[in-house]
């Protein structure tokens, strides 16, 4: 088998971004359009094709080969270096068809949503560098490329959420995700240079022999402690800092809502289906190494905060009223069941159910979550307005937007049937087999989810119609295929059988619906659609009645929790106010006022002294002989003596 | 003539034929004619010098010797390895560039143009010397001329902080003195009958005491580090910078700090190595304060060219840092960061200058949104930030990685303490980079005088072009400068191991 | 030689004339009692020249001859020296010496 060809799927963005990049403005909109989506289709077709090439004959006694192709890029030392290269095994290319089929979906549909924008050619040329860093990423080779793309991803995001680069919240929320990101980027950089000390690689292939029992370099160096813990670990858990910041779970989510700034399709494909589930997928190549280093301690971190994080970000999203940001916390949520479920995972066969899950739930939610974006993006296109408040009784107007949304949103919610169901179902199976505490909080994420995206659905699909500055219609064709094939896939995808193609160990297995779990979870789910059928379905006082109800809870839920208020206290107060301040007062008045001070003394000196240069040479002539004299006296009186 | 001397030789023809020049059009022609030639030279260089690498294995090479004052052994003594050849062709490309950036400057020019260029041949000279004495006559020579620059043809109390710089320079001159004079008379120490020398290849070959080396080891290691802005030794920096003319910042910044990190490599370290091992911890804590410390200054700044001079405390204080590790990568990375930091902060200087020129305000709050009105300069801000905090693709990751990776293979507690100390300073950068970007290049427009500023005239784009092309091609394709840097290394790394 | 004057009391002549100048050239203010003082230093001086060359060493000439020198020089420097106290006065309409302090510091 020979994937060499995969290395075209990240050059066609790059060389796409280098053009529109540098001919933005010469570039005529039409044809930039058309350009970015033509490139991302090639790779969307590439993409499939690596698919089918490789679950097809991918396997070698029944085990997933991993294909790699890589050149030596920069030498650190003599055993450390980076390679560049492209590293095809399951995971990898699962995720290059989620990439390629969301960025391709939203390529088109930007077409339609950004049209008569000033900065189009320039859109599509962030696109593109977005699309060129994802690719790099899933298909890096070892911990500094994904490090590498890992950044540069981080500045697509960067660009994108700034793009209305006029607007000051949008400058402020770019900054804002750079800045948390980055933050977190310290910690893996950090855990990657621990990593890369102890073990001598940054390859996956080597990192991740960690089943060959003996002789492996990870589980050699675990023994190493920290602290009390194997230095490996505290670098997986550094590593997972990194995927935590990326993935907005707690407490690096911060970024997340407000990165909603950006313009929808670009929500859509970068905060909703690829780059934030980049920690997922680091969590994911790494998997053996959480699982076998110290008996997978830093796994364990990673399920509670995954579980955590998801429950959280539920119960913010119940109360918001900006449509974006409640898709928004639904993701950090989604997201959060992901890493709950490769933190509970095990490795071997039917064991790593969760693994399996983790990455089927990727899969699937990437596809009804961009769905919901763009189905969001399209009521936001008509009605000019991100606020449920603004919304009601849109059905009419947007047939097709209005039905993709429902697909989506009975996806999301575990409804029987669709994509949503089977992998949700999936992640609470292996949540049941491990960890009751974590199961039970999935589950009543569950039910939170089904509400507050039923919230949603009933309030600007149903409800009384607002007055609207002009008769909402519907979307362009530009616009609504995407979200017809998104619908698609939001179904089918859940036909996929995963467990055939993903597996920790790279081997199938069969996993089966558990029905008693799958009725629970569904029950729950249906139970969230129907309160909020009731709440949300006719304009009715209920929902008030009941915020007045949980009073405190309410409002701080409200203000997800006051978590932008202790951040911003962090950094306003404390980093700016008693760390930086000082050190700029410290150093104009101590450093720089001590070198002014020597050369005040040295002029306060001289200015006493210079006295006695007075000028007049009779002066001179005095101070000549009395020295004369003096010198003479004791030159006389040495003599003497 | 042989192809080193001409890099002293041409700039001072430059200089001789600007005297006969007349008016701005005829001084800026010949300046960018002679800087050109000597752009040409150092490209050549580069490949003469991989040519003559491949079959010569001395430490330096292209070495010539001409005895200038007998008595005391002192000499025209000139060599190059690859650290010297690439610091050569990052002084041209800032010298070339920054002629464009000064393209219209208005008050006399010719003798603007030949101060600049004065100061680019005691650059040139110091990188090419082999000889303590001659490399401070050099140095010298690029220190003074500052004094001159600021002075006359700076901005805001331009005679204070002229003096300011220029005083605390020639202090430092005053310590560095010492310690060279300290090296010459026990450079034949341990060599019987050797004369006292101030070759630097002999006197490496002496066995200095430890008890000298650990007391002019303090000396040198100042002298030199102040010019690369040590902690607390920099303040001459932030009100030199902001009182200089563009071109001046961007050289000084861009290559005269440089002398600083190379000089503490090519003569403290290698002439003191037994002192450098001995002083290694104090400095590499003054190192690592001056690293963080001057990240958390320029976050609270106003000036932009305040918070570039914060941001040039920081990421010389890292390349200090670097070097204070012994260890091979982190000195490659130390090198690429000189490189790295003196092209990026050269582009800044200009763009400063540029924003400066349009609006006459420096003031970060006064500014605002200037992205919508000038494109260019407003994109190529944004990259040159993004470049600076250390983004994959620009020479800034690769040195940054380097020093990270060369550091954390101490494993002792303390080197890992200020390790990742220093790597926390990636994301203080962040912070300020993109608060200095946000705030002056997005967001509203803050003055609606300024929706007419003129956009970016064609020397302007010319100059910050021919920047940013070396920090892609080193971010992009890092591995035959690392390799041929490593090769350099290699000699002066043994001396401390 | 001069009978019955010893040496002692010609050194002390020529002793007292040079105090005399050089406390002259100390305290007065007008530049052309300095120079005057000057003259009277240096004919202190000569004196000694004559009176040790004829006293001690009258075989030799060198002291008498050297006397000769100085006082060429004498006035080679008072001409200088009024030269530049003529220029002086146009500049400043001044003879004195704290008038004349334009190149101080």
């Amino acid at each position: 088998m020979d994937f060499s060809y995969t290395i075209l799927i990240p050059l066609i963005p790059l060389a796409l971004f280098v053009i529109l990049g540098i001919f933005s403005k010469k570039i005529p909109a039409s044809i930039s359009g058309w350009m970015g989506s033509l490139g991302l289709g090639v790779t969307f077709v590439l993409s499939y094709y690596t698919a089918y090439q490789y679950y097809l004959n991918g396997k070698v006694n029944g085990i997933y080969q991993t294909f790699v192709y890589k050149i030596n890029w920069m030498n650190f030392t003599d055993k450390l270096h980076i390679d560049m290269g492209v590293l095809i095994d399951p995971i990898s290319v699962m995720m290059l068809v989620v990439v390629s089929t969301i960025s391709f979906m939203v390529h088109l549909y930007s077409r339609g949503y950004m049209k008569g924008d000033d900065g189009y050619t320039r859109f599509f040329a962030y696109l593109a560098l977005f699309s060129f860093s994802m690719f790099g990423l899933v298909l890096a080779t070892n911990l500094f490329q994904i490090y590498i793309f890992w950044e540069l991803v981080g500045v697509s995001s960067f660009l994108l959420i700034g793009y209305y680069y006029t607007k000051p919240s949008a400058v402020s929320a770019a900054k804002k995700a750079f800045i948390v990101t980055r933050f977190a980027d310290f910690g893996f950089l950090v855990g990657i240079l621990i990593i890369g000390y102890y073990t001598g690689t940054w390859d996956f292939q080597e990192l991740n022999a960690v089943d060959h029992e003996t002789g492996s370099l990870v589980l050699n160096w675990a023994s190493t402690s920290f602290m009390g813990l194997s230095v490996i670990t505290w670098a997986l858990i550094l590593v997972f800092m990194g995927g935590a910041g990326k993935s907005a779970m707690l407490p690096f989510h911060i970024w997340l809502p407000d990165a909603m700034e950006g313009p929808t399709p670009v929500s859509a494909l970068i905060h909703a289906a690829t780059m934030v589930v980049a920690g997922v997928y680091l969590v994911a190549r790494l998997f053996p190494m959480y699982y076998f280093v110290e008996d997978g301690f830093a796994l364990q971190i990673v399920a509670y905060v995954g579980a955590i994080s998801s429950l959280f970000a539920a119960i913010i999203a119940l109360t918001q009223h900006d449509i974006k940001r409640v898709l928004a916390f639904s993701t950090m949520s989604q997201i959060g069941y992901m890493i709950l479920a490769l933190g509970v995972s095990k490795y071997e066969g039917h064991e790593g159910l969760g693994f399996m899950a983790s990455m089927f739930h990727l899969f699937t939610h990437a596809m009804f979550k961009a769905l919901l974006f763009l189905g969001a993006g399209s009521v936001i296109h008509a009605i000019h307005s991100n606020y449920l408040q603004d919304m009601g009784g849109l059905r009419k107007y947007m047939p097709i937007t209005h039905i993709t949304f429902l697909i989506a949103a009975l996806s999301i919610s575990g409804v029987p049937f669709f994509a949503g169901f089977f992998s949700k179902d999936e992640i609470l199976a292996a949540a049941y087999e491990n960890n009751m505490l974590i199961y039970i909080s999935s589950v009543f994420v569950a039910g939170l989810t089904a509400f507050y995206m039923f919230r949603l659905y009933f309030g600007i699909f149903w409800g009384k119609e607002k007055k609207y500055e002009h008769t909402p219609h519907e979307s362009p064709m530009s616009m609504t295929i995407p979200m017809i094939f998104l619908a698609f896939m939001s179904i089918a995808g859940g036909y996929i059988h995963f467990s055939k193609y993903v597996t920790a160990d790279h081997m199938p297995f069969e996993a089966h619906l558990n029905y008693y779990l799958a009725a629970i979870a569904s029950t729950v789910g249906i139970i969230g659609i129907i309160l909020a059928y009731v709440f949300y379905k006719k304009e009715n006082n209920l929902s008030e009645r009941f915020s007045h109800a949980f009073g405190v809870f309410y409002k701080w839920t409200y203000n997800k929790f006051y978590f932008d208020e202790i951040y911003l206290f962090v950094t306003k107060k404390i980093i700016f106010g008693l760390v930086a301040t000082p050190a700029a007062w410290f150093d104009k008045n101590v450093v720089d006022a001590s070198m002014i001070g020597i050369g005040n003394v040295t002029e306060s000196f001289s200015e006493k002294i210079k006295g006695m240069q007075s000028g007049k040479f009779q002066d001179y002539a005095m101070g000549f002989i009395s020295g004369g004299v003096v010198i003479a006296i004791v030159v006389f009186y040495l003599w003497i003596n | 003539m042989d192809i080193l001397s001409l890099f002293v030789i041409v700039p001072i023809i430059t200089v001789i034929a600007l005297g006969f020049a007349k008016g701005l059009k005829q001084s800026r022609i010949v300046a960018l004619a002679g800087m050109l030639v000597q752009l040409g030279m150092s490209i050549n260089l580069i490949f003469a010098y991989l040519k003559e690498r491949a079959v010569n294995d001395d430490i330096m090479i292209f070495v010539k010797d001409i005895t200038w004052y007998e008595q005391f052994n002192i000499h025209y003594n000139i060599g190059v390895d690859a650290i010297s050849v690439v610091m050569i062709v990052l002084t041209a490309v800032i010298v070339v560039a920054g002629i464009f950036i000064s393209w219209m400057v208005d008050d006399l020019p010719k003798e603007f143009f030949i101060s600049l260029i004065v100061l680019s041949t005691g650059v040139f000279g110091f990188f090419i010397s082999l000889d303590l004495f001659t490399m401070f006559v050099f140095y010298e020579i690029a220190v003074i001329p500052m004094y001159l620059l600021i002075g006359i043809w700076g901005s805001g109390p331009r005679e204070n902080s002229a003096m300011k710089l220029t005083l605390m320079l020639m202090g430092a001159s005053a310590v560095l003195s010492v310690g060279i004079f300290g090296i010459y008379f026990n450079s034949n120490a341990g060599i019987d009958g050797g004369a006292l020398t101030f070759n630097i290849l002999e006197i490496a070959k002496a066995n200095i005491p430890v008890a000298i080396q650990n007391l002019f080891f303090p000396f040198v290691f100042i002298g030199f580090a102040v010019l690369g802005a040590l902690f607390p030794f920099h303040t001459w920096s932030p009100s030199g910078h902001a009182s200089a003319p563009t071109a001046v910042s961007m050289l000084h910044a861009g290559v005269l700090m440089k002398l600083g990190g190379y000089g503490v490599f090519r003569v403290a370290m290698y002439l003191l190595p037994l002192g450098a091992l001995n002083w290694s911890d104090f400095f590499l804590i003054l190192a690592s304060i001056g690293v963080v410390y001057g990240a958390l200054g320029a976050i609270m700044q106003k000036d932009l060219k305040y918070i570039n001079a914060y941001a040039s405390v920081s990421h010389l204080g890292l390349v200090l840092f670097a070097l204070l590790m012994y260890n091979k990568t982190a000195w490659n990375g130390a090198i690429i960061q000189s490189l790295s930091h003196g092209l990026l902060t050269a582009m800044f200087f200009a763009l400063i200058g540029m924003v400066y020129g349009r609006t006459h305000t420096r003031n970060v709050s006064e500014l605002g949104g200037l992205m919508k009105i000038l494109p260019f300069i407003g994109a190529v801000y944004v990259i040159t930030g993004l470049a600076y905090l250390g983004l994959p693709g620009f020479s800034g990751f690769i040195a940054e990685m380097n020093i990270f990776v060369g550091s954390f293979q101490h494993s002792d507690t303390f080197h890992r303490i200020l390790t990742i100390l220093a790597v926390s300073s990636i994301v203080v950068t962040a912070v300020y980079i993109l608060r200095m970007v946000g705030k002056i290049m997005m967001g509203p427009l803050s003055n609606p005088e300024y929706a007419n500023l003129p956009k970016a005239t064609w020397f302007e784009k010319v100059g910050l072009i021919m920047l940013l092309i070396p920090v892609v091609i080193i971010g992009v394709l890092p591995f035959g400068l690392s390799e041929m840097i490593k090769d350099s290394i290699e000699p002066f790394l043994e001396r401390l191991l | 030689m001069i009978e019955g004057i010893s040496i002692y009391e010609i050194l002390t002549l020529s002793s007292i004339l040079f105090f005399i100048g050089v406390y002259g050239f100390f305290t007065r203010e007008n530049l052309i009692t300095v120079l005057m003082s000057i003259e009277l230093i240096l004919n202190a001086s000569a004196v000694n020249f004559v009176v040790i060359n004829t006293y001690l060493y009258p075989d030799f000439l060198q002291g008498s001859v050297f006397s000769i020198f100085i006082i060429a020089m004498a006035a080679a420097e008072t001409a200088l020296a009024i030269a530049i106290i003529i220029n002086l006065y146009k500049l400043v309409a001044s003879v004195e010496v704290k008038d004349t302090q334009k190149l101080k510091y």
